[in-house]
C-alpha cells in the first residue's frame, strides 16, 4: 500500500475538513469555552458527527457503521486537531469502539446504536496517577455473585463527566505490574457507588476523577476475557494512541499554518519578518519535522489496519514523533508571534494548550520512547 | 496470488539462488561498495553479483529495458528493493551514472544519447564523476567559471573543479561549464567527456577522516568533441541550458544522500546493550545513553516512514518538487546525530585510529565522514533556504 491517502480517504479528508471548518472551528471552540459548558462540547455537533457517519467510522458495515479503519479515523482526527473541534470522537468512536470491537456481540448490540445515533458518549478509565502507566493498573474488580464489584479510583478520564458509559480497566487477579489479571468492563456511569468529579483542563477539555465504591456490574459487562484483558486493552490503546497522534499532528499542522501566515504579514524594521533567515530556517526545520511526523503517523495507522505484528512499535514511534513535532510547532508558533502570541485573542496559544493536553493522553513522548527501547529489547 | 505476490515470491527465490554469500554480508565501509568501471577493483563475489544483476537489468530495475534496465513497474521495483533489504543483499553497483547522470539523460537526453550512454552505466562498464563545484563556487554554484569555448567541431575547456568525488578513479565526467560569460544561470552547459582526455589532471584531497575519495580536477585546454556520433551530442539538453539539467539532477542527488537517515541497524540500543551490560530489569545499563538511543530509534524509524512516503509520492507525482531538499536536510542531520551517538557509545576504544581492534579507526572515520553529509550536494542551510522559498513561499527567501 503506498504511503499516501487513496482517493476515498482524500474525499473523506475533504468532507471532514469542510465539516470541522463549517461546524466546529476555533470560534465554535471559544464559544463553548466561554459559556463554561459543563460537558465542554456541543451535543448538537455530536449529533451532526453522527449524521456524517463519523461516529460509526470504525463500526462494521454489518452493524450499521462505515466499516473503515485507523487511517480513516486519523483523517477525521487530524481535522479535529487543526480546528480544535471539541468532541468526544477520540474516546467514543475510536478507542471506545475499538475496545467494543474486541468484545462480544451482545455488548456491541447494546452500545453501537447509541454511538451511531450520536446519543452516546464513551470515556476511558485507565490512568490512576498523574502519568499514563497502564502496566501499573491497580484498581480492583472482585467476583461478586455472577458479576464483579469494582473498587478504586481513576483520573484523567477525558469526557468522563458527559459519558454514559466508561470503559474501565481493572484487576481481577494479580497485582500492579503483572501481565495477566487485567479485565476490561463497560460500566454505566449511573451505577450506584460511582461518583464523578469533572474538572476543566488547561485546554478547556473536561476530564473526570472517578471513584468506584463497591460498584456492581454483571458478568456480561466484561469486554473480552476475564484476567486476559491485556489483549483488549492493547487494542484500545493502539487505537487511542494512533488516534491521538493523528489529532496532535493536526494541532501541529494548524499551529504551523497560523504561524506561517502571521510571519508573512507582520512587519518590523520596514521588512516582513518572514524575510529574516533565522525565522525561515526555524520554520523550514519545523516543516521537515511535521512532514516526518505525518509519514510516521500514517505508517502506524496503515500497519494497524493491516494487522502487522510491528504495528505496536510504530504506534509508539508515531505518538512520540508527532508529539515532539507538535510541541515544537506550538512553541515556535508562540515565539514567532511575539507579544500577541501571549494573548487570549490570538489562536496560537489555544493550540499550545491543546498540544499539552494531547501529549499526556495515553502516554507522552518520553513514555513511548521508553516503550520503543523495551520493544527493542534494551 | 496476485501478480505482485507472485513477483515477490519469484524475486525472493531468485535472489536466494543467485546472490553470492559474500554479497549478503553487511558492508563495512565505502570500500565494500562495487563501482565497476574501466579499471575496477573487485572483492570476492562483487563482479559475479554485478554481472548477474545487470543481465536481468536489476542494477537499474526501473529503467526501460532498451537502455539496460529491468523495465519494472514502480510497485515491482519497490518489491525488489524490499526483498533485497530483507535478504540483506548488497546493492550490486554503486554509481553516479545510475544515481545522477542516468536520471538526467532519461529526462533530457536524445534517444541516441540514451542508447549510447545508458547501457554501459547499467552494466557497470563506465564509471562517472560529477564536476560541479569550484573553489569559488560552492553553495552559489551558478557562479561557476570553468569555461567551454566553441572551436568549431569541439569545445575547449579550461578551469578547475573541486570536491569531485572519485575523479581519480572515474572514466567520464558530467561537468558544468560556462558557455556564456554574460549570463549567470543561462550561460551554463551540461557536458559529458572522457577523463582520459588530454589536459585533464586530478589531485586527491585528504579529508579529516583520513580518506581521500575527493579530488581537485584541473582542465587545461581540454578538447571535447561536440558529437560522439549521430545524435550523440556531448552537451545534454541545449547549450546554455545546463542549469535546468543540474537543477533537476540535484533533486536526485539530494534524495539519494538523504537515504543515510534510514540506513543501518534499526536499533542502536539493541546492538549496544549486550556490550554495555544490562541492569536487573534487562535495560541498557547507562540510563542517559539508553534514552538517547531510544530517541534515535524513533528518529530512524520515523525517517524510514518518511523515505517510504517520499518515494511513493515522488513516483506518483504527488510530492512537492522541492521536497528532496527537505529529505536531504532531515536525512543527513539524523545520520550525523546517529554517528555522534555511536562514537559516544564506543567510548575511548573507538578513538584508536590505527589499531587492528578498531579496523583502522573505522568507527571514528565513518563518524567524521558523516560530517560532509550536510555539506555535499548542497548544505543544510541551503536546503532550508530552498524549503523556505519554494515550499513555504516565505518572501525574500
Ligand atoms: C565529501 C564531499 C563530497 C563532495 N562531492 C562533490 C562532487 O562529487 N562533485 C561536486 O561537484 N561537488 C562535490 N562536493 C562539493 C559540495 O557540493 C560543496 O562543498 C557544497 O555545495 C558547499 O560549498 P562550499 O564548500 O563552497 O561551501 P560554502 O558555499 O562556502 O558554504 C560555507 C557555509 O556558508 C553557508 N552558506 C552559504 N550560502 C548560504 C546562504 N545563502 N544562506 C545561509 N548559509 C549559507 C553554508 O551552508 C556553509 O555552512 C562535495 C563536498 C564534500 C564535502
Amino acid at each position: 500500500m503506498p504511503l499516501y491517502l487513496n482517493d476515498d480517504q482524500q474525499m473523506l479528508q475533504d468532507s471532514a475538513a469542510d465539516f470541522m471548518k463549517g461546524e466546529g472551528d476555533v470560534a465554535h471552540f471559544r464559544k463553548f469555552r466561554d459559556m463554561n459548558c459543563k460537558d465542554g462540547f456541543s451535543h448538537d455537533l455530536w449529533k451532526k458527527f453522527a449524521e456524517m457517519g463519523f461516529t460509526g467510522i470504525m463500526i462494521s458495515e454489518d452493524e450499521g457503521g462505515l466499516g473503515l479503519g485507523h487511517v480513516d479515523a486519523g483523517v477525521v482526527l487530524e481535522q479535529i486537531g487543526r480546528n480544535l473541534t471539541p468532541s468526544p470522537f477520540l474516546t467514543t468512536a475510536v478507542a471506545g469502539v475499538e475496545a467494543l470491537n474486541a468484545g462480544g456481540k451482545a455488548l456491541r448490540e447494546k452500545y453501537f446504536p447509541g454511538i451511531l445515533s450520536g446519543d452516546s458518549v464513551l470515556a476511558l478509565a485507565i490512568d490512576e496517577a498523574a502519568k499514563h502507566r497502564p502496566d501499573q493498573i491497580n484498581m480492583s474488580a472482585s467476583r461478586e455473585g455472577n458479576g464483579f464489584k469494582l473498587d478504586g479510583k481513576k483520573q484523567f478520564v477525558v469526557q468522563g463527566g458527559s459519558a454514559d458509559t466508561l470503559i474501565v480497566a481493572a484487576r481481577t487477579s494479580g497485582s500492579a505490574g503483572d501481565d495477566k489479571g487485567l479485565t476490561l468492563f463497560a460500566v454505566d456511569t449511573n451505577a450506584a457507588g460511582l461518583t464523578r468529579n469533572s474538572v476543566r483542563l488547561v485546554d478547556s477539555a473536561m476530564a473526570a476523577h472517578v471513584e468506584f465504591d463497591g460498584v456492581l456490574v454483571d458478568a456480561d459487562a466484561v469486554i473480552g476475557e476475564v484476567d486476559d484483558g491485556d489483549a483488549v486493552l492493547k487494542r484500545m490503546l493502539n487505537a487511542g494512541r494512533a488516534g491521538s497522534a493523528a489529532e496532535i499532528l493536526g494541532v501541529g499542522a494548524g499551529a504551523m499554518d497560523i504561524t506561517v501566515d502571521y510571519v508573512k504579514g507582520r512587519k518590523q524594521f520596514d521588512k516582513i519578518i518572514a524575510t529574516f533567515q533565522s525565522l525561515q530556517h526555524r520554520i523550514s526545520h519545523l516543516y521537515s519535522e511535521m512532514e516526518i511526523a505525518r509519514a510516521t503517523v500514517l505508517k502506524a495507522q496503515q500497519m494497524l489496519d493491516e494487522g502487522s505484528s510491528k504495528a505496536e512499535l510504530m504506534v509508539s514511534v508515531a505518538k512520540a514523533k508527532a508529539g515532539r513535532a507538535t510541541a515544537l510547532s506550538v512553541k515556535e508558533g508562540v515565539q514567532m508571534h511575539g507579544g500577541v502570541g501571549m494573548t487570549d485573542e490570538y489562536d496560537i496559544g489555544l493550540y499550545m494548550k491543546r498540544d499539552r493536553g494531547l501529549q499526556e493522553f495515553m502516554g507522552d513522548a518520553n513514555y513511548h520512547t521508553n516503550l520503543v527501547a523495551e520493544m527493542h529489547g534494551y | 496470488m496476485s501478480d505482485l505476490e507472485t513477483f515477490r515470491a519469484e524475486t525472493a527465490a531468485w535472489l536466494e539462488a543467485n546472490c553470492p554469500p559474500e554479497m549478503r554480508e553487511p558492508m563495512v565501509d565505502e570500500s565494500d561498495a562495487c563501482w565497476g568501471g574501466r579499471n575496477p577493483t573487485y572483492k570476492p563475489g562483487q563482479k559475479e553479483w554485478m554481472d548477474i544483476m545487470a543481465e536481468k537489468g536489476w542494477t537499474v530495475p526501473d529503467w526501460p529495458k532498451e537502455y539496460g534496465g529491468g523495465g519494472l513497474s514502480r510497485a515491482e521495483a519497490k518489491i525488489l528493493g524490499q526483498e533485497m533489504a530483507r535478504l540483506r543483499c548488497r546493492s550490486p553497483l554503486s554509481s553516479f551514472g545510475i544515481w545522477m547522470l542516468g536520471p538526467a539523460l532519461l529526462h533530457f537526453g536524445t534517444e541516441e544519447q540514451k542508447k549510447h550512454f545508458l547501457p554501459p552505466i547499467a552494466r557497470g562498464e563506465i564509471r562517472w564523476c560529477q564536476g560541479y563545484s569550484e573553489p569559488g563556487s560552492g553553495s552559489d554554484l551558478a557562479s561557476l567559471q570553468t569555461s567551454a569555448v566553441d572551436a568549431g567541431d569541439h569545445f575547449v575547456i579550461n578551469g578547475q573543479k573541486i570536491w569531485t568525488s572519485y575523479a581519480d578513479k572515474a572514466d567520464w565526467i558530467f561537468c558544468l561549464t560556462r558557455t556564456d560569460k554574460n549570463e549567470k544561470h543561462k550561460g551554463i552547459s551540461f557536458m559529458l567527456f572522457d577523463m582520459a582526455s588530454e589536459g585533464v589532471t586530478t589531485k586527491p584531497i585528504v579529508l579529516i577522516s583520513g580518506q581521500s575519495a575527493f579530488c581537485e580536477t584541473f582542465f587545461d585546454d581540454v578538447k571535447v568533441p561536440k558529437s560522439y556520433g549521430e545524435g550523440v551530442s556531448s552537451v545534454v539538453f541545449e547549450v546554455n541550458r545546463g542549469w535546468d539539467v543540474a537543477k533537476y539532477l540535484l533533486g536526485h542527488e539530494r534524495s539519494m544522500i538523504s537515504g543515510g537517515g534510514s540506513e543501518g541497524a534499526t536499533s542502536l540500543g539493541a546492538k549496544f546493550a549486550d556490550q554495555y551490560g544490562r541492569d536487573d530489569m534487562g535495560r541498557l545499563d547507562d540510563p542517559m545513553l539508553r534514552a538517547q538511543m531510544a530517541d534515535m530509534d524513533i528518529e530512524v524509524l520515523a525517517f524510514r516512514a518518511m523515505a517510504e512516503r517520499f518515494g511513493d509520492t515522488f513516483k506518483a507525482g504527488l510530492c512537492h518538487p522541492a521536497q528532496p531538499n527537505m529529505m536531504k536536510y532531515a536525512g543527513t542531520e539524523i545520520n550525523k546525530r546517529r554517528h555522534e551517538l555511536i562514537m559516544s557509545a564506543g567510548g575511548s576504544e573507538v578513538l584508536e585510529w590505527e589499531s587492528e581492534a578498531t579496523n583502522g579507526g573505522l568507527t571514528a572515520r565513518s563518524w567524521l565522514r558523516t560530517k560532509a553529509n550536510s555539506i555535499e550536494g548542497g548544505t543544510s542551510e541551503v536546503m532550508l533556504n530552498v524549503v523556505s522559498k519554494q515550499i513555504l513561499q516565505l518572501p525574500g527567501a
